[in-house]
């Protein structure tokens, strides 16, 4: 059970960093359908770093970096351009893993540096690490699983707690309000789709150097698409993210755990989709404000049309 | 007025194209006698796996008979798709086309009707015309050689077994792998679990980590991907790798690999078809052939093992070791091959039931 928990929240952290990703975005107003080509850019831009530089922390922030490089494709096209998101989205989809088999065509079956790797690997945190049991599930893991703990918090503070995080939500739920109390929509929408970014390029960062840590074509196998549906299970709120990240993760990987004819695997691998769906359902009956998507989701702003 | 112009501005232009294309073609296929062979693969050739070894073999092919080839990687395993794969090579002068996936067998055989010139061959799959064959390899007398690794390696008598699909290709591995294992330990068992993966590294991996919480100490693979070998170096414990030789992603796991090994079959083939010898059928070859190996044993391969694994591979040569041959009791403990009898390739072929020693079951549809 305990080893089962502990592979739960390795399985769920790189949802966990997309979803987030994701959120901002959606926060933002935008709806970023190119979560899967910025987590691929990012893992082989960090493969490749940590190939080349022998660095941990360099690979990292390779990782983080490529993921801002295609967010900021698509904050260009959507927010200064004003292209249709969805199709940008998409089209940063293709992209992102067009281009990380490009780069990554003689890096297959390539394995991360040892000390990389020995960098990377669980670390035992003192104290907490000793609680019985939570101990060993939450505390005996590597640094970004702690970074997304805290990371998970920071957000729902910053959404939540803070006058910026309050701007943000009038920018993705009205742009026009926002703007006429001078706040600056085109710069709010760019900073966090690139945070967004960067968290996508991290979660792919930890998939090739931490979950996997090898190279391996399309080594994201349509986590992406799961963060994006992982958004509406969370209701856009980050606390919820790291829960629904932690419950689609186990039970992506509990089929192998209780295989003996006790329940189908197939049901096991389409019950994620189906909470998703279910969860949809309750909330469109519930019709509460707290779990809607942003009004202005999906939609270009244009100053002048007012 | 504008229109017609404009109208017949594109008409020239599309004759005038179309005629450059045509009298260039003629020249080129006077001009060139080489034979031009075309791959269509189902993976990108990058997947360091199964298609990575037929293009292994492709450029084998190259070096061996001099002729020319050309490639399309990752096709959809669609009809259309493949009938348009396949007349894009034509236009380019191929006349031999393989086909490396299962799924391409209905766009094969749709499109050998049209050309009755070209000849094709489609692997995995069944189907056969005039001008198209079938081709495959006993992978199963090399998961065999592994097992005996495996068995010999194994202090917890609990081998993992990470598998696809529940489909008869995968199942005939496990229990050809398992008669390996047995061969040399009568207490090891062999626990499979299904990923209803191709494709998915992290995921796989899991699967073998689950495998090695439950105490397996050796894994192996039915998938294209390296995972479960990941999984394996990481908790310290032994794997062996599939499709082709996996030592260098997991050194200090890696014992051996069962892998593919196309050369020889289409450096022989092509070689039938040039010299007007090839007939069309089903060829399913074996260690016999060179089509299927063993990787070499690598330093943490249990000592005993070389001796074992080259003797049986002789014997598998030499064909006095039969895989398939009874007695075979499936899990149930039922005689399903009386002692003495060998199971026909066609009872190989369809083998939809796990052997006694597996641990797991086939879900029923």
């Amino acid at each position: 059970m305990t080893s089962f928990l502990h592979a739960t929240i390795i399985a769920g952290t790189p949802l966990f960093l997309s979803t987030l990703g994701e959120i901002l975005n959606e926060k933002a107003g935008n709806l970023n359908l190119g979560v899967e080509g910025m987590m691929l850019m990012g893992a082989v831009a960090g493969f490749l770093a940590a190939k080349g530089t022998n660095n941990a922390f360099l690979a990292i922030l390779c990782s983080i970096l490529f993921g801002c490089i295609g967010a900021l494709i698509y904050a260009f096209l959507t927010i200064t351009l004003r292209a249709n998101q969805t199709v940008t989205g998409l089209a940063l989809t293709i992209f992102g893993s067009g281009i990380s088999s490009f780069i990554g065509q003689n890096l297959s079956g390539k394995v991360v540096p040892d000390r990389v790797k020995y960098f990377l690997s669980p670390i035992k945190l003192p104290l907490l690490g000793d609680i019985p049991f939570l101990g060993k599930v939450f505390f005996t893991q590597d640094i970004i699983v702690y970074f997304s703990y805290i990371l998970a918090f920071a957000a729902a503070f910053y959404f939540y707690k803070t006058r910026i995080g309050l701007n943000l939500k009038a920018v993705g739920e009205n742009p026009y309000a926002a703007d006429a109390v001078s706040i600056n929509v085109a710069l709010y929408k760019y900073v966090n789709i690139l945070a967004g970014g960067a968290l996508c390029g991290l979660s792919g960062g930890y998939l090739s150097l931490i979950y996997v840590p090898a190279w391996q074509n399309n080594i994201t196998s349509g986590r992406g698409w799961i963060a994006v549906a992982l958004v509406i299970f969370a209701a856009w709120n980050p606390c919820k993210a790291l829960l629904g990240a932690y419950l689609f993760g186990g039970l992506d990987i509990i089929g192998f755990r209780i295989q003996d004819g006790f329940i189908s695997k197939y049901f096991l691998d389409m019950l994620p989709y189906l909470v998703t769906i279910i969860i949809l359902t309750l909330f469109s009956f519930k019709r509460s404000k707290k779990n809607s998507p942003p009004k202005f989701l999906g939609l270009p702003y244009f100053r002048e049309e007012r | 007025m504008k229109k017609i112009a404009v109208f017949l501005l594109c008409a020239v232009l599309i004759f005038t194209f179309a005629g450059c294309s045509n009298s260039s073609n003629t020249q080129s296929q006077k001009e060139d006698k080489k034979v031009k062979v075309g791959f269509i693969y189902v993976g990108p050739i990058g997947d360091g796996g199964y298609t990575y070894a037929h293009d292994q073999g492709r450029l084998y092919l190259e070096k061996e008979l001099g002729v020319e080839t050309i490639y399309k990687e990752s096709v959809k395993e669609d009809k259309a798709e493949v009938e348009k794969v396949v007349e894009d090579m034509i236009d380019q002068g191929a006349t031999i086309i393989f086909g490396t996936s299962f799924g391409f067998q209905e766009g094969l055989l749709s499109s050998a009707k049209k050309h009755p010139d070209i000849k094709f061959l489609h692997c995995s799959g069944y189907e056969t015309a005039e001008n198209m064959g079938q081709y495959f390899g006993k992978i199963e007398q090399m998961r065999y050689l592994t097992g005996i690794v495996a068995g010999l390696k194994t202090k917890t008598n609990k081998i993992g077994y990470v598998a696809a699909f529940p489909i008869p290709e995968v199942i005939r591995g496990i229990n050809a792998f398992t008669l390996g294992v047995k061969s040399v330990n009568k207490d090891a068992t062999v626990k499979v679990v299904w990923t209803n993966t191709w494709y998915d590294p992290a995921k796989e991996k899991d699967a073998a980590i689950a495998l090695i919480d439950d105490k397996c100490d050796v894994i192996t693979q039915h998938q294209d991907t390296a995972g479960p070998q990941q999984a394996a170096e990481s908790r310290g414990v032994f794997s062996i790798g599939y499709n082709s030789d996996m030592s260098k992603t997991a050194p200090k796991a890696n014992m051996t690999s069962a892998v593919w090994n196309w050369g020889p079959y289409y450096v022989k083939t092509v070689k039938e078809i040039m010299d007007g010898t090839w007939k069309s059928g089903k060829y399913w070859g074996g260690i016999e052939d060179g089509v299927v190996d063993i990787a070499p044993l690598t330093q943490v391969a249990p000592e005993n093992a070389k001796e074992a694994v080259e003797k049986a591979k002789e014997d598998i040569k030499s064909g006095k070791l039969v895989i398939f041959k009874g007695p075979i009791k499936d899990q149930t403990g039922a005689l399903k091959v009386e002692d003495g009898k060998t199971m026909t390739d066609d009872e190989v072929w369809n083998m939809d039931y796990f052997i006694e020693g597996v641990e797991g079951s086939i879900p029923k549809k």
